[in-house]
């Protein structure tokens, strides 16, 4: 891999090969746990240069309006920047080919043990604990609506149809976002 | 077989759709459709194999793959990975390429901030069902109902607090849920 002397801005970085994204998207997907955003940007940012701060927060940003994985969409964007689709297609397959190997594993590992007790016990600590961090994140993200009346009553009410109601959730997102944006368009946050 | 693959296309590619605001506010749709619609696997299972997914490494959907290999072999891991990842993917390098066009429009930060609360609700379900399926255990008097166990609750709630007030490794939380789980306390 080359690595530049000094991070000169603009255009002056070379571009990575469709096998560089691959390989380096390959080595992220090996090490990223929990969460691979962190790492995603140490290696984006820091480590190839591919990006400046305010390009990575930038693009960072769209993935995060569009629909997908946050991460996974980071990865094809970067990918689609240097080498078009077939770079967005290296980076994504890159990404994913160590998790999936690592998924089929534990798959067959829960297959196998999962009517041992012990075996029962561990895998239902690790249900409850993975649920724990979830509630953690969607904390997180809620703190921010906390003076934001509008969309406090957004977000129950998606709550109330999706957790409660078990309402499918394209009609609801279908009825629901429109409206959500128009409020807010209209009333403010 | 192919019944089953052509199901999982389906549902699979609408949930690449409707993933916004990253991965897992598709987690209750797809445990919606997998557990209760197709009755492929049970809601305990779902949610032992989500939290698998969450202590492997790479992206959050990994659960993806890891369900169609669950429900349909090597053949509907392919199928679930194809129809959940390229069509987000697509939408994103045609995005990218909008991007800069509209960089400036005054829409940009409404669209933004009504996502938002929608991303809130979605991913706050997500955490109500997850809990709702994963601490839980069959009760003691009548063992095909499912009952709160306290163990499970307390791990839950645990995890959840160190997380929030902490910027500790999430692996080292499952993990040590998972350990203290093994102990059997309270379940």
């Amino acid at each position: 891999m080359d690595v530049e002397e000094a991070p000169a801005p603009g255009q002056d970085r070379p571009a990575p090969t469709v096998f560089e994204l691959f390989s380096a998207f390959l080595q992220l997907g090996l090490v990223a746990f929990g969460g691979a955003l962190p790492l995603v940007r140490q290696l984006a940012v820091e480590d190839r240069k591919w990006l400046s701060p305010e390009e990575f927060t930038d693009t960072l940003g769209l993935c995060q309006v569009l629909p997908g994985g946050n991460v996974i969409n980071f990865s094809v964007a970067v990918g689609a920047r240097f080498r078009g689709m077939r770079g967005a297609l290296a980076a994504l397959a890159g990404f994913v080919a160590v998790p999936t190997v690592v998924v089929i594993l534990l798959a067959g590992i829960y297959d196998r043990y999962q009517h041992n007790v012990h075996v029962g016990h561990f895998f239902a600590g690790l249900a409850a604990a993975a649920a724990g961090l979830m509630v953690s994140v969607a904390w997180r993200i809620a703190v921010p609506l906390r003076r934001r009346p509008v969309s406090i009553a957004v977000a129950l009410t998606f709550f109330v149809a999706i957790a409660l109601l078990r309402l499918p959730l394209l009609p609801t997102m279908a009825v629901l976002i429109p409206g959500s944006i128009l409020a807010i368009g209209r009333f403010g946050a | 077989m192919i019944q089953t693959l052509i199901s999982l296309f389906i549902i699979f590619f609408q949930l690449s759709f409707l993933a916004f605001g990253g991965g897992n506010t598709i987690v209750p749709e797809m445990q919606r459709q997998v557990v209760e619609v197709e009755h492929w696997i049970s809601a305990q299972e779902f949610t032992a194999l989500f939290a698998l997914a969450q202590a492997a490494p790479g992206p959050n959907l990994m659960i993806v793959p890891m369900l169609g290999w669950r429900i349909a072999g090597f053949a509907g891991l392919a199928v679930t990975s194809i129809a959940n990842f390229l069509p987000s993917s697509i939408i994103t390098v045609l995005a990218m390429r909008a991007w800069n066009k509209y960089k400036d429009h005054r829409w940009r930060p409404v669209i933004q901030a009504g996502l938002l609360p929608m991303t809130v609700g979605v991913i706050a379900s997500t955490a109500f069902i997850l809990v709702g399926a994963s601490d839980k255990t069959p009760s003691a008097t009548a063992p095909e109902t499912l009952d709160y166990s306290w163990g499970l609750v307390a791990i839950t709630a645990i995890a959840a607090a160190i997380a929030i007030r902490s910027r500790i490794h999430p692996l080292w939380i499952l993990l040590a849920g998972a350990l203290i789980g093994a102990s059997g306390i309270g379940q």
